[in-house]
């Protein structure tokens, strides 16, 4: 493992941010950590950077304990949501800045190989202030890389860029990250971008981790309400959850033993590849299904029939409801 | 629009008018008249004032108020830095801090300097206490030389250049310090790499607001100074009382002044004009 959080705690005045929280990293892996706003993630990010200390627990990278560590003695790197470039040096300035120790030669070819793999080949004397939003994160990204770290820790630095430019990025990043093999620790509150890119992904709710796997995994078989509620669209019946996916429509009941229910169309969005199709059943309960194009039209007020294989209940049995 | 924002304009822009450049077409046609018998003015109309100026007497006093407020300055900026710093990253107990910063303006600069005086003076606090304790045996001469008179301007300015450097600081986008830590810069790195140039605006606005001043002092270098340490201000003060010549007084407070906007120029044509 090159990055393992071992029950690790951190108190703020009031409540604690980051609850017993353990990880462990494969060297090389694309991991995210996915949760709402104020669930503990980017305090956990910053654990690791070394700008929290934990109150409890213990943070190893390649196995070596590195609480006490200052962050400029962890061979960790940190691409800032804001991307927190230096506004008074150049893009080789802020790409350079790492770099302090090493021959000047040297230091030229590596700036020159990372400014080439960021694609930023010849602006390298504009100012932060002189290039575009994704230029900047190239920047970021490329200032960390630079320098080799053991895990690259990425704080939402898709959340700063319009919408068209975060789908480009997202499929960069993964590329990147492919290519250099570096460890990435990815902090978002999209589920898109965790799901999409991550090999292993964690989902946090109130400073705790509620459960660690691959995407598909997570998706598939979440482990708690919050799991299932967060990741994807999901309807609630009886405490159990199905997804809108997995229900169907039709004017019958069907008679192949799925669980079949009475309902009133209450709206029917048309989405291109599907219909969203919103019902009420008798008890007031509302189910969303997601249902192909290429099948029946059905229209508001329609007197239809819901229903889902027994097998696509998902159950929480730990849990109340 | 443009109506309101005249009104708006008008009352700022005759205060202006009256207050400053009125004052200043007087002081710049005094620099053109001759000195009365008895102090005052009288005609004719002259230049002798101005090519008075040539004397290197007034370009030795000169350069050496100039010297005397740059090492000001520079101490102001030295001792207020970290100041500035402290109290930025004090959290809550800021405002308490900047308060006692400012404190020293509730009391008149004349008995502050008084109270200087009496700390210094061979038979003042400091030299009685060093005698009393048998550290000297001699007093040690605090008062009347260069080193009272810098003594008492970084005092006296001393808050100027807290104030904006602590504008400056509180400011910094506390991500981009973080990063020069993250990138592997340890604390003085950070402070020399990043804190300090990303202050630069501070730093010339505290500059600028005690390097001026300190051009400008009398009072400091006639009560610390004991006359002993001339500054240009001096000079001024003494043609507009004990010299009674004004029409030489106006032209030297002119020249002060043509200098400091020729260096303010100097700055700003280097750094930008955003600092102002």
């Amino acid at each position: 493992m090159i990055l393992e959080l071992r029950n690790v705690t951190k108190r703020f005045p009031g409540h604690p941010a980051v609850d017993g929280v353990s990880l462990a990293i494969e060297k090389g892996t694309f991991f995210s950590l996915l949760g709402p706003s104020g669930c503990g993630k980017t305090t956990t990010l910053r654990l690791v950077a070394g700008f929290e200390q934990a109150d409890s627990g213990d943070v190893l990278l390649n196995g070596r304990r590195i609480n006490e560590l200052r962050p400029y003695h962890r061979n960790v790197s940190t691409v800032f949501q804001n991307y927190a470039l230096f506004p008074h040096l150049t893009v080789r300035g802020n790409v350079e800045f790492g770099l302090r120790r090493k021959h000047a030669a040297e230091i030229d070819s590596l700036v020159r190989d990372v400014l080439e793999l960021v694609q930023l080949t010849g602006k390298e004397s504009r100012m932060p202030a002189e290039i575009s939003g994704g230029e900047r994160q190239r920047v970021a990204l490329a200032r960390s890389l630079v320098l080799a770290p053991d895990v690259l820790l990425l704080d939402e630095p898709l959340s700063a860029l319009d919408p068209n430019l975060r789908k480009q990025m997202r499929s960069e990043l993964k590329s990147l990250q492919r290519r250099v093999g570096v460890t990435f620790l990815f902090v978002t509150h999209d589920q898109e971008e965790a799901l999409s890119l991550s090999d292993r992904m964690a989902v946090m709710n109130r400073g705790r981790i509620e459960q660690t796997g691959s995407p598909q995994e997570i998706y598939l078989r979440p482990s708690t309400r919050f799991v299932a509620g967060f990741l994807g669209a999901m309807n609630w019946y009886n405490g159990a959850g199905i997804r809108p996916e997995s229900t169907r429509i039709s004017r019958e009941a069907p008679d192949n033993g799925a669980r079949s229910l009475p309902a009133i169309v209450c709206s029917a969005v048309f989405l291109g590849n599907c219909f969203h199709i919103e019902t009420r059943l008798a008890g007031g309960e509302t189910i969303l299904s997601e249902v192909l194009r290429s099948g029946e039209v059905f229209h508001p007020g329609d007197e239809v029939h819901v229903w889902w294989q027994a097998a696509d209940e998902l159950l929480f049995p730990h849990e109340s409801p | 629009m443009t109506r309101l924002r005249a009104i708006f304009l008008a009352p700022a822009a005759l205060v202006m008018g009256a207050l400053f450049l009125a004052p200043l077409a007087i002081v710049a046609a005094y620099s053109l008249l001759t000195r009365g018998a008895y102090g005052g003015l009288s005609t004719p109309w002259t230049l002798e004032n101005w090519a008075r100026l040539a004397d290197p007497i007034y370009g030795v006093i000169l350069l050496r108020t100039v010297a005397i407020s740059a090492v000001s300055t520079l101490l102001c900026l030295v001792l207020g830095f970290p100041l500035a710093l402290f109290i930025s990253r004090s959290g809550s107990r800021k405002n308490v801090y900047l308060n006692l910063v400012i404190l020293p303006f509730w009391t008149s600069f004349l008995i502050r300097t008084y109270a200087w005086m009496f700390l210094l003076r061979d038979t003042g606090l400091i030299n009685t206490a060093l005698l009393a304790l048998g550290v000297i045996h001699q007093p040690l001469p605090l008062l009347y030389n260069d080193g009272a008179v810098i003594l008492g301007l970084v005092y006296a300015n001393l808050p100027f250049m807290v104030l904006p450097l602590y504008a400056t600081l509180e400011r910094l986008d506390k991500s981009v310090l973080e990063a020069a830590a993250d990138l592997g810069a340890k604390p003085w790195a950070e402070l020399t790499r990043v804190t300090v140039p990303l202050s630069m605006p501070g730093i010339l606005a505290g500059s600028i607001l005690v390097f001026i001043p300190c051009l400008g002092a009398f009072l400091t270098p006639d009560l610390l100074g004991g006359g002993k340490s001339i500054m240009i201000g001096n000079v001024v003060q003494n043609q507009f009382t004990t010299a009674r010549d004004w029409p030489f007084g106006a032209a030297l407070s002119l020249a002060l002044m043509a200098v400091v906007m020729l260096l303010l120029a100097a700055v700003v044509r280097r750094k930008g004009a955003a600092l102002l």
